[in-house]
């Protein structure tokens, strides 16, 4: 019965089963108890009522020819010793009726005991219930005196007693009383063993429920307290266990995943140092490259240009690592989103290459860097691998801010697209390391989710790549850059997962 | 050409931004430790200090703490992006203004020449000096005093305050005030116009009641006055 077990809960079917067992258990000695009594009642009386019928009948010398007044004066004296209870004698003679009643004949004697009767030379009772009263008939023929060496006969005589039972059913009544009167306390006594015996299954049950759910929330150190050595108690154990065997593998991936950020981490930071002063020279290198021999000049505008490179791909990297370790800060101020955009476009020189649709009195609160590294990052993705015009358009839905960038180039490979806010992803092996470190549309996306925020990116119906950045304007939800627990890092503000994405090497 | 002590643990940056700097016509000292810097100072007589924040025995917030006591030298730091609050220790402790490494020589001379560089003051009729309730203002000779005694300000500390007070209950953004103050050309760090104002206050501002001179507009920016 799954309806039955989905309908109701673990405590209402206990109780309900507790419930059912004591009815039926209370209802089954009620009628065994019923049924018992009531056959001893009803035998007693009777088995009193037709023995004593039977000796008076016995004694019973009618005179003859029969006279309808003697034989009543007769009736009326067998009437006066009725036992147990008192009865109303009625004697059949061929057509003669006589009875110590006011009427001659019973309605309630039946043509099947007169029948029996007459056959049966120690006659025959009946229990006839009529208009709603039991009562006991019994029938007796009077016999001829007994001559030597002769059977007695019948001699066509019939007596008959009719004993109103009241008394019995009155008993019977009583007993059937009893017995519901002592089932229904006895089924709400009954309730109490139920209820505590669900509560003492129910409540360790409800202890593993909260202790899965606290698992769930990520409170892997969570423990249920074992009680006694029953079923629920090795459950309880079994759970304990698997939680702990859970707490330490995940601690342990944990530490990995901590080990090898805080290794990219080292490695970043020991690579600034020597590179901080190898690009403090590269302006030397280059304004003597000229005067240098062919050759040399080469190799040392080589040397000099990696290591812009280098430097951008360091400062990257660490900026990855930053987001990985949740230390990346976030440093919200109220700014005119225009206002911002602008900025960042004429701080690079772009203002002459880049369409901007940029409706003044848009007040967001944000990071006013991160969000420059945002634009910055998809205006120069779109002017390196799209093609001129770009867009930048501002607009507002709802309470976010949306940022569109769109390029005028071929737009994104379909199979690029789901890779593009990947790490080091290069949509064009043709195009490798065109410039940028790969990391561009990574740290954008970090920038835009430390923001609360989302981005997309699409091909744009009339061609070229259209990328989407949503900000909400009341700011970052809660929480940014605080560290929460390693595992939850990829989760949560992600893009939507059905949507575009596009690839850089900004 | 500006005279450049550069304290810098490190040797390759030490003498990566040393022959940058040379090359471009700057005299350069190098010094290695705090210690080193702050004994050179008083021969060497610089322009200015650029100062890295992370250094082994004394740290750069200490040996810009030592300066300032005596001196108003333009200070600007060394730092690593990622140095986060350290970088606000520092500019508390009275930096101008601070650069992230690594950096092309030709960004840390354009920061100096901006930190040195000096704020315009009006040609026009107004009074030599300007008196703003207890504080005088003397633009044509970059000194202030308050009720009298003169107050030793910062270069950064004393641009922001003439920019400011130029244009009485003007409210300027910060990001406005980090391009014409700081000459920073695009979106970077407010924290150094949040610690500058602070620096400010503690120095013309009456502790014992609310901002009077500098005042902030939460959302917008900060305005001089009004009185």
């Amino acid at each position: 019965m799954p309806g039955a077990t989905a309908a109701f809960g673990l405590r209402t079917r206990l109780v309900i089963a507790f419930l059912l067992v004591a009815a039926v258990s209370a209802v089954t000695t009620a009628a065994l108890t019923y049924r018992e009594a009531r056959s001893a009642v009803l035998v007693r009386a009777q088995d009193t009522a037709v023995a004593s019928f039977r000796e008076e009948v016995e004694q019973f010398v009618p005179s003859l020819p029969l006279d309808p007044d003697s034989l009543r004066w007769y009736l009326y004296d067998i009437a006066a010793r009725a036992k147990p209870h008192p009865w109303i004698v009625f004697a059949e003679y061929g057509s003669l009726r006589a009875s110590s009643g006011d009427r001659p004949v019973s309605g309630v004697l039946t043509q099947e005991l007169r029948r029996t009767t007459l056959t049966s030379p120690h006659g025959s009772f009946e229990r006839v219930v009529k208009d709603g009263s039991a009562y006991l008939t019994i029938g007796m023929p009077v016999m001829t005196r007994v001559v030597a060496g002769g059977d007695a006969v019948p001699s066509g005589l019939v007596l008959f007693a009719v004993m109103p039972m009241t008394n019995e059913e009155v008993d019977i009544n009583a007993l059937v009383t009893a017995a519901r009167d002592g089932a229904l306390p006895g089924l709400a006594v009954a309730l109490v063993p139920a209820l505590l015996a669900s509560r003492s299954v129910l409540r360790p049950v409800r202890e593993l429920r909260r202790a899965a759910r606290s698992m769930g929330g990520g409170q892997l150190d969570t423990r249920i307290p074992v009680h006694g050595r029953d079923e629920m108690a090795d459950l309880a154990r079994t759970f304990n266990e698997s939680a702990a065997r859970l707490e330490r593998s995940v601690e342990e991936l944990r530490e990995a995943g901590a080990r090898a950020r805080r290794f990219a981490s080292d490695v970043s930071h020991e690579l600034r140092t020597p590179l901080a002063g190898m690009l403090a020279v590269t302006d030397v290198v280059d304004e003597d490259a000229g005067t240098l021999a062919p050759d040399t000049a080469r190799a040392v505008r080589l040397i000099s240009a990696e290591t812009g490179k280098l430097a951008v791909l360091v400062e990257d990297l660490m900026e990855i690592s930053r987001f990985d370790a949740r230390a990346a800060e976030l440093n919200a101020d109220e700014v005119d989103a225009a206002e911002a955009v602008r900025s960042t476009l004429s701080g690079r020189q772009w203002l002459g290459r880049v369409r901007a649709e940029l409706p003044d009195g848009f007040r967001i609160r944000l990071d006013p860097r991160r969000f420059d590294v945002i634009v910055a990052n998809l205006v120069g993705n779109a002017l390196r691998h799209g093609a001129e015009p770009v867009t930048v358009r501002l607009s507002v839905r709802g309470d976010v801010l949306i940022t569109e960038v769109h390029d005028s180039g071929p737009g994104i490979a379909p199979d690029a697209l789901p890779h593009i806010f990947d790490r080091f992803y290069k949509a064009d092996a043709a195009r490798t390391r065109s410039s940028g470190s790969g990391l561009g549309l990574a740290i954008t996306v970090e920038n835009i989710q430390l923001h609360g925020g989302t981005i997309s990116a699409e091909n744009a119906p009339g061609g070229g790549a259209l990328f989407t950045v949503e900000l909400p304007f009341d700011g970052p939800a809660s929480g940014c850059g605080a560290p929460g627990g390693p595992l939850s890092a990829q989760s949560g503000r992600r893009p939507a997962a059905g949507r575009a994405r596009k690839e850089t090497t900004a | 050409m500006p005279r450049v002590l550069l304290v810098e643990d490190d040797p390759s940056v030490r003498e990566g931004v040393e022959i940058g700097l040379l090359r471009r016509g700057h005299e350069v000292l190098a010094a290695e430790t705090g210690e080193a810097g702050l004994e050179a100072l008083g021969a060497f007589r610089p322009d200015l200090l650029l100062l890295d924040l992370m250094l082994p025995a004394m740290s750069g917030v200490q040996v810009c703490c030592r300066v300032r006591e005596t001196s108003q030298l333009p200070i600007i730091m060394l730092t690593a992006r990622g140095d986060g609050s350290d970088i606000v220790v520092g500019l508390d402790a009275g930096a101008d203004d601070y650069i992230v490494k690594p950096a092309r020589t030709e960004v840390i001379e354009a920061r100096i020449r901006a930190v040195l560089r000096r704020i315009e003051s009006p040609v026009d009729a107004r009074p030599a000096v300007e008196r703003h309730g207890e504080l005088d203002i003397d633009r044509a000779g970059h000194t202030v005093f308050t009720s009298g005694e003169h107050i030793a300000l910062a270069p950064s500390e004393l641009k922001l305050l003439l920019y400011l007070s130029a244009v009485p209950e003007q409210v300027f953004s910060r990001q406005r005030l980090l391009e014409e103050v700081w000459g920073h050309s695009y979106h970077s760090d407010v924290r150094l116009v949040d610690a500058c104002v602070r620096r400010l206050r503690t120095k013309i501002e009456d502790p014992s009641s609310g901002p009077r001179y500098i005042q902030t507009l939460r959302g917008f920016g900060y305005r001089f006055g009004p009185l």
